[in-house]
């Protein structure tokens, strides 16, 4: 029923923006990785594999890399176990009140991300709101000093911000779930513990799936969550490409790192993909 | 639904509602910290908060770096949500009725920006802009806003399209209208409560951004890259008084678009929808 021109007219304009806007950038990403930077820091367009050598030489790289996907995990992990059993309460015992709990959980979204990491600064630091409380009702003399500048700030940080994206789509997956399953299993003997595990969980794995690739691929990337709270223990790898194309300015071996964090974020969404379509049963 | 449930399923829903109590202090007690300490005469710390004052409003209100970026971020948004839905629509258009090669990379290419790290986007785009030639300004941060954003106008629009019953435009159609007729009159007001959505949450997300802004800022500041510096300097209540204020607005944008929503089709899973977009397969 549409024309041709109906067509072109509506596919044309964003497929040259996205091209533009989208494709170029990445594939400058690309290119970027394999040039460097001279002496009077210029950007040098000659192609050459050094700045990937650097990153499997130089240490720091990749265990910066791999504390940052240990803390991307933690992450994941504690958003799934907040989540989880709230995304399932709000959809098989809240009642009534499930839309009002359901906008309790966005509302959080809204407050900027900023917002929120600083107010934990202001919560876990030394003379903050925990630690004068701790000292106020006299369970601890002085301040617990691990609260901030430490992983465990960053930790916690991100899992306050990404448990409603967790939470989304695990809850959108339950709701999904037809309730007459649940009753079958029900009826035919099943304990509600049997009924959880044979039934409901299996059909909500890929809202857990979504939730956690969400949850690892976003926190992984932070930078501004590691500079306020981190401390030089809680550096993640965006805070090493930040400081390549600032002060260090070597934007080449920043651009070989972030095309690592790219190609590892694509293979985590075309594994959790795949694996969302095995668990799909619709 | 309500569950016919046994004894054990209450119990399982006891402390199902104690860990819904916990999860949403956790994901309350930042913004309550946040608002409480506004009022704070003592500053950002310290339990319990005394000497209650609006002093950090007052100086808020006469602080004009941050009414700047206020002012800077709100261009911003409307900017970017212009570009954001001018080709997100026919974005969303494209892929639900035309077919052209790379429809499928087109898909993922404009959704990539919602599931990947803000660092990679608004790194990519400096380089472009680098290559280009182009000066650093606000208009680089809408032009970043506004690419990465046409993932949620697309999201939300075509969630709409796949509700449209395509005989109005046939029918228009048939009635003698043309397409640029059709497309204003049935089309446009049929999908209107998906593009207000889409126009709101744009507008909210451009408002929050800063991982994209952090590296297409030139001189002017945009409210969280304000925000930002001045965390960098030291903290005060004046950004727990700003961040209260937004919230405060915030809320009152989610009540009006529920309403619409609910208005609409009673039942809303907008963000779920958003969420779980850019994973699912073809």
């Amino acid at each position: 029923m549409f024309s041709r021109a109906y067509r072109a007219a509506i596919t044309v304009p964003p497929l040259l923006w996205v091209a533009i806007f989208l494709l170029v950038p990445y594939a400058l990403l690309f290119c970027y990785s394999f040039w460097s930077v001279s002496a009077t820091q210029t950007i040098v367009h000659s192609w050459s594999l050094d700045n990937y050598r650097e990153l499997i030489h130089v240490h720091v790289y990749l265990q910066t890399l791999f504390r940052s996907m240990w803390i991307a995990a933690r992450v994941t992990v504690f958003s799934l176990l907040l989540g989880y059993p709230l995304a399932y309460y709000l959809s098989f015992h809240a009642g009534n009140r499930k839309d009002l709990f359901y906008q309790l959980v966005i509302i959080p979204l809204w407050v900027s991300y900023l917002v929120r990491a600083y107010a934990w600064k202001t919560i876990l630091g030394s003379d903050g709101v925990l630690n004068t409380l701790l000292q106020y009702v006299h369970l601890t003399k002085h301040p617990l000093e691990f609260l901030l500048y430490s992983p465990f700030a960053v930790v916690l940080t991100l899992t306050h911000i990404y448990t409603p994206f967790a939470f989304l789509p695990i809850y959108a997956s339950l709701e999904h779930i037809p309730r007459n399953l649940v009753e079958a299993s029900h009826d035919l003997g099943a304990s509600p513990f049997q009924t959880f595990w044979r039934v409901i969980f299996p059909l909500s794995i890929p809202g857990v799936l979504a939730g956690a690739t969400f949850a690892f691929v976003l926190s992984l990337g932070d930078f501004l969550a590691p500079l306020l709270l981190g401390g030089p223990s809680g550096i993640m790898i965006s805070n090493i490409v930040v400081s390549l194309f600032g002060a260090a300015y070597n934007w080449p071996l920043g651009a070989a790192i972030s095309l690592c964090m790219l190609l590892l974020v694509l293979g985590l969404l075309f594994l959790s993909e795949s694996l969302e379509k095995k668990w799909s049963f619709r | 639904m309500e569950l016919p449930m046994s004894g054990t399923g209450r119990d399982k829903s006891g402390w199902l509602s104690w860990h819904a109590v916990i999860v949403f202090g956790f994901l309350y007690l930042p913004i309550v910290t946040l608002i409480v300490y506004s009022f704070n005469g003592s500053g950002v710390g310290g339990f319990p908060p005394r000497n209650l004052t609006l002093d950090w409003y007052r100086m808020l209100f006469a602080d004009d770096a941050i009414w700047t970026s206020v002012l800077n971020s709100v261009l911003v948004a409307f900017a970017a949500m212009g570009i954001s839905l001018a080709f997100g629509i026919p974005a969303a258009l494209a892929l639900d009725r035309a077919n052209f090669p790379g429809k499928t990379l087109f898909r993922r290419l404009v959704l990539l920006p919602l599931i990947l790290p803000g660092i990679i986007t608004g790194l990519s785009l400096l380089m472009l802009f680098r290559e280009a030639d182009v000066k650093l300004s606000l208009l680089t941060i809408v032009l970043g806003h506004g690419t990465a954003l046409i993932s949620v106008a697309t999201t939300e629009v075509f969630a709409g399209l796949q509700k449209l019953d395509r005989a109005q435009e046939e029918a228009s159609l048939d009635l003698g209208a043309n397409y640029w007729q059709t497309f204003w009159r049935v089309t446009i007001p049929n999908l209107r409560l998906s593009i207000i959505g889409a126009a709101l949450l744009i507008f909210t997300l451009s408002m929050d951004e800063i991982a994209v802004s952090f590296f297409l800022i030139g001189r002017d500041n945009t409210l969280p890259l304000e925000i930002w510096g001045r965390l960098r300097r030291g903290i005060t209540p004046e950004i727990n008084a700003i961040s209260s204020i937004i919230f405060i607005f915030s809320l009152i944008a989610i009540v009006i678009w529920y309403r619409l929503r609910m208005s609409a089709d009673g039942k809303t899973e907008i963000a779920a929808e958003l969420v779980e977009a850019p994973a699912q397969g073809d």
